[in-house]
């Protein structure tokens, strides 16, 4: 696919969190974190700056915890790539309220645009879906993205994965608070909870 | 599973596995996350038979790190439960510990010592104590049956009351040096 045909990473954040309510948002190392910031900071963000391969496995601590709040992950094909148990332990899990965001444009951006394996021979739709997470799904086209969105903002149904395909250019990085002690504080209290 | 010289059946069930139950069960331990050991296993069983505790099996150790951060964003508390040759999986995800300051309490029943049979266990279970320490943790050991209760009680505390990462390790004198075959002992 010519690589103007594909999304831009920066709509396809905007456009999945534009009409969030509840729902608590992780984001992976890398430019997912910066899409996420700049679709608007939020109480309920959780920007990863390191820990590569644990963004999923953190939804999933949030989505037992918290059954009836939706817990969106959004994440990179590297960053998933390097944590791919997690589906496994995911599609064992269950959690209904759980959905992975994957933006693919099948290159590690951040340190040089190297291919991933999802530009070769992984897919990870079909990793989900052979791991037992049924709702998974490739999107490509921005009228599917819409038909999509409003499935991550309900706390049912999943878990899902959807992997989005993006273009691969390089965005302006859009710098997320990184202090991890600080966006844990701030998710606990907008969930209700006191420091220790 | 094969069994390790220290490990009781059903019939005779060991009383530290309980002690380290009990424990977890009153500091309000929800997520349990777990790579299974036998040395693990009397204590998986019992989390799997109880309520209020939810046992999360896991593909590789460092997936537990990740996995009780979020547990802690939603408000619950967790522990991962692991052998020795886990904690080299957790390295860099152990991380999260230090930049993210949640209760985290890791339970890991050593191999590598004490009587080991198999060589390929004594690099990592040499090296386990060194490893934690260097990504930050603080380390206590229980290498008896009579004091894993307070060993394990001191670390519940200090993790869930001052946030302070720690693991407790399970000494292969304890749990008892795997048994491979009966020719091994004679």
């Amino acid at each position: 696919m010519n690589k103007n045909q594909r999304l831009d990473r920066r709509d396809v954040v905007a456009r999945l969190l534009k009409d969030r309510r509840e729902a608590v948002v992780i984001g992976g190392l890398g430019a997912s974190t910066y899409d996420i910031a700049a679709a608007g900071d939020h109480g309920r963000n959780f920007y990863l700056w390191g820990a590569m391969g644990g963004a999923a496995m953190i939804g999933l601590g949030v989505a037992l915890a918290q059954p009836d709040v939706p817990v969106v992950v959004v994440t990179g094909d590297g960053e998933m790539l390097m944590g791919m148990g997690a589906l496994a332990t995911v599609g064992q899990q269950r959690p209904a309220n759980l959905s992975i965001v994957v933006l693919d444009n099948g290159r590690y951006g951040e340190t040089g645009g190297q291919p991933s394996h999802t530009s070769g021979n992984t897919d990870l739709v079909a990793v989900a879906r052979a791991c037992g997470i049924a709702d998974a799904r490739e999107l490509v086209t921005m009228a599917e993205l819409e038909a999509f969105a409003p499935s991550l903002h309900a706390a049912g149904s999943g878990p899902r994965l959807a992997v989005i395909k993006i273009d691969d250019a390089e965005k302006e990085r859009v710098l997320a608070h990184r202090d991890g002690n600080f966006l844990v504080s701030r998710v606990r209290q907008t969930l209700g909870f006191q420091p220790i | 599973m094969h069994g390790r010289a220290g490990t009781e059946t059903d019939d005779h069930a060991l009383a530290w596995p309980e002690d380290i139950f009990q424990t977890l069960k009153r500091f309000a331990v929800r997520q349990v996350a777990y790579v299974p050991d036998a040395g693990h296993a009397q204590l998986i069983t019992r989390v799997q038979g109880e309520p209020s505790m939810r046992g999360v099996s896991l593909t590789t150790e460092e997936e537990g790190i990740a996995l009780l951060a979020g547990a802690w964003l939603g408000g619950q508390r967790g522990v991962l439960l692991m052998q020795s040759s886990g904690v080299g999986n957790c390295v860099n995800m152990l991380s999260l510990t230090q930049t993210c300051r949640y209760p985290f309490l890791t339970l890991v029943t050593m191999r590598g010592e004490w009587g080991e049979f198999n060589p390929w266990q004594v690099p990592m279970g040499s090296a386990t104590q060194a490893v934690l320490e260097l990504c930050g943790l603080k380390v206590l050991r229980a290498s008896s049956a009579d004091e894993v209760r307070d060993v394990v009680e001191a670390a519940a505390g200090q993790v869930y009351n001052a946030c302070t990462p720690t693991a407790v390790l399970l000494s292969q004198r304890l749990i008892g040096a795997k048994v491979f075959t009966k020719a091994d002992h004679e």
